[in-house]
């Protein structure tokens, strides 16, 4: 679960982190008033959506005046930003932040992730700060440092010392880069982070250390035990179908293609979405009904495919195993009933009663198309998806 | 022979009275030698009952004292099940399967920090588990679908490993041991640690290798291959049409800052003679294939 900068910043103050000082409005007026609030002779207003890459998308902006700020503000507002990490249709946006201008002296990367082969969390730093690291890391990897930290200890003082002076911080500022890595790593570990990133970090022109962004994502899985965190959840920014999808435990993501598909298990659905393409078709989602795969869980599956106006066919990938298949098979027919299903259904089956789940299908009058195994089922529903239009 | 489980692994049950513990224990022992391999249910609250006559014990070491189980599947609740992998380790059980889905991965790296010198294995989290055909199966895979033979399949996921199997069993190969180490990014043994065993293994003629997008697993396993094995290994892996930054299903399928692409994984394992299929329908012929 993603959160704004402007929520990200409130965290990491909790932590001993020091941010610029900012206030979030969400009019015009709010952000030209914000000047005087903040006093200085310098803004940055800031577009509050969670896609990165808003300063080359246009969504970061530096005033001079209140009046430069109500421009900005006026541009920024109630449009939808693109960002390269935004859909082509970009994100609107709703709220700003506007913060004091900072003297930037040197601008550092910071990011805290999950390290999957060491097992444990992995504190990188880099002397090229606002810039992408997945830049650095191809056209620089020496210039990253990292420390894996003990899940116990958490990071040592000693560490986060030499990673400062690994990237550049001058010696006078060293206690307050310190005092950053440690609140950096203190607001991830308290608050079940998977990712927590500022970039820049900076060193001011007076010695300050200040994240001038934040970037904070948590595990899903332990949001359980952060209410908190969970208030903070902006369900405008995310995907309304991925959202209505993991209300019924189903694991939803929109594609461009046109082909949905249902499968259940994750690898599996994968593995169907590229056997899709093998067969010179485009898969239009990626979607998981996991374990059980009841009459509710697929009527609300098909539901959420069907909105895709680019949906031309659907293939059913079933690996039953367990689940039987004449179960998933009346769960199909009383599903493809209740949608009224118009577009060409291709169904693979396979596991216990396999044969009493064909019979259900056939029987139903319903224009399914029933496939042997996996490879048949991907060139019948790239044919089917072909011919129905 | 086999690897990790086979008919003498005795077996204990931790969450045995939950629903899902109930079912997949029933199902367990109802294959091959299962109803002599499942002998312990471990439930703090429950000490003293039975459950298809399987005795329900207070803490895993008393389980393991009083039947002499050595291995255990765990179904307990995701915000439990992390401590329900500490109290077997710290047992000192040989092997822990963990089925359970949604444990927070903070809990997964403390748990993973405790384990480091000890002597217990740890499959999973988030997993279908293990099965040696024939023998014994420890999770929730479909046992019929599987025949003894001289197949290892190691996978991450549990449908996609039995996609395999199933095309296995189309070609008339039979498997050796099926492991899936499970879809979360800070898990026990990985593939590499699979593979290790498969090749020492006697029975064990070849492997079939499934991954998906995200981490390094799949490719850290190539680079030992490539040094190291003796027998030949067939390589698929899923999520060549998946987006980058979208998690697809499992916590750990995402293809993150560039890196843990599909492509990426596939160039890396055919370079070390790992012998890949673009085609996951394609699994099992290549196999054949690969032994003829």
């Amino acid at each position: 679960m993603k959160i704004h900068e402007y929520q990200a910043k409130e965290i990491l103050r909790k932590h001993g982190v020091t941010t610029p000082r900012g206030v979030v409005c969400a009019t015009s007026d709010d952000a030209a008033a914000a000047a005087q609030q903040l006093g200085g002779t310098t803004w940055v207003v800031k577009a509050q959506i969670h896609a990165g890459g808003r300063g080359k998308g246009g969504g970061i902006k530096l005033a001079r005046s209140a009046d430069e700020i109500r421009r900005y503000a006026d541009q920024l507002l109630g449009t939808r930003l693109i960002t390269s990490q935004t859909s082509p249709q970009g994100q609107p946006v709703r709220l700003l932040l506007v913060e004091e201008g900072a003297a930037i002296q040197q601008e550092i990367y910071v990011g805290l992730a999950v390290d999957r082969s060491q097992q444990r969390v992995c504190l990188m730093a880099s002397s090229e700060g606002g810039v992408e690291i997945e830049e650095v890391a191809v056209r620089a990897p020496g210039k990253i440092h990292k420390a894996f930290i003990d899940p116990i200890a958490g990071l040592p003082d000693g560490e986060a010392d030499a990673i400062a002076r690994a990237v550049g911080v001058p010696v006078a500022s060293l206690p307050q880069a310190r005092a950053a890595l440690l609140g950096l790593w203190r607001a991830f570990d308290a608050s079940d982070a998977v990712l927590v990133e500022t970039n820049p970090l900076i060193v001011t022109d007076t010695g300050e250390v200040v994240a001038l962004d934040a970037k904070m994502s948590f595990d899903p899985n332990a949001l359980f035990r952060h209410p908190d965190l969970v208030a903070l959840r902006d369900l405008d920014e995310e995907d309304p179908a991925e959202v209505e999808a993991s209300l019924y435990g189903l694991s939803y993501i929109q594609l461009d293609g046109d082909i949905g598909c249902l499968v259940n298990g994750a690898g599996l659905a994968m593995a169907t979405m590229d056997i899709i393409k093998v067969y010179g078709g485009t898969p239009a989602n990626f979607l998981d009904v996991g374990g059980g795969a009841s009459t509710e869980k697929v009527t609300e599956a098909f539901k959420i495919m069907l909105r895709n106006p680019h949906l031309r066919a659907i293939l059913v990938n079933i690996f039953g195993g367990i689940v039987k298949c004449d179960l998933i098979a009346t769960a199909l027919v009383k599903a493809s009933c209740a949608v009224s299903l118009k577009v060409p259904l291709v169904v693979r089956l396979e596991g216990t009663h396999v044969e009493l789940g064909k019979k259900i299908l056939a029987d139903s009058g319903l224009p399914i198309i029933s496939a042997g195994n996996m490879a048949d089922a991907a060139q019948k529903v790239v044919v089917a998806g072909k011919g129905k239009h | 022979m086999a690897i990790l489980i086979g008919k003498n692994t005795r077996v204990m049950t931790q969450g045995i009275t939950g629903k899902t513990g109930q079912f997949h224990t029933r199902m367990c022992q109802h294959y091959a030698n299962g109803a002599q391999c499942f002998v312990a249910g471990v439930n703090p609250k429950k000490a003293g009952e039975k459950f298809e006559g399987i005795p329900v014990f207070a803490t895993v070491r008393e389980a393991k004292q009083q039947t002499g189980a050595t291995a255990s599947v765990i179904y307990v609740p995701a915000p439990f099940a992390a401590a329900a992998i500490d109290e077997a380790v710290e047992a000192t059980l040989d092997l822990v399967v963990c089925i359970t889905e949604g444990i927070p991965v903070r809990d997964m790296l403390h748990t993973r920090y405790r384990m480091q010198g000890k002597h217990t294995l740890l499959i999973g989290p988030n997993c279908p588990g293990v099965i040696t055909p024939d023998e014994i199966k420890i999770g929730i895979m479909p046992g019929h679908i599987h025949k003894k033979g001289p197949i290892g399949v190691v996978s991450r996921s549990g449908t996609l490993t039995y996609e395999a199997v199933g095309q296995l069993m189309e070609q008339g190969l039979g498997q050796s041991t099926c492991v899936g180490t499970g879809g979360d990014p800070v898990n026990g043994m990985k593939h590499l640690d699979v593979m290790q065993m498969f090749n020492d293994d006697p029975q064990t003629e070849a492997v079939i290798m499934v991954g998906e997008i995200g981490g390094s697993d799949e490719e850290e396993c190539a680079y030992w291959i490539k040094a190291n094995m003796k027998k030949p290994v067939v390589g698929f892996i899923a999520g060549l049409t998946a987006p980058p930054g979208k998690r697809m299903g499992h916590a750990g399928a995402i293809i993150s800052g560039g890196k843990g692409t599909a492509t990426e994984k596939l160039a890396a394992m055919e370079e070390c003679g790992i012998k890949i299929t673009y085609n996951p329908a394609e699994m099992g012929k290549l196999m054949k294939a690969v032994l003829r």
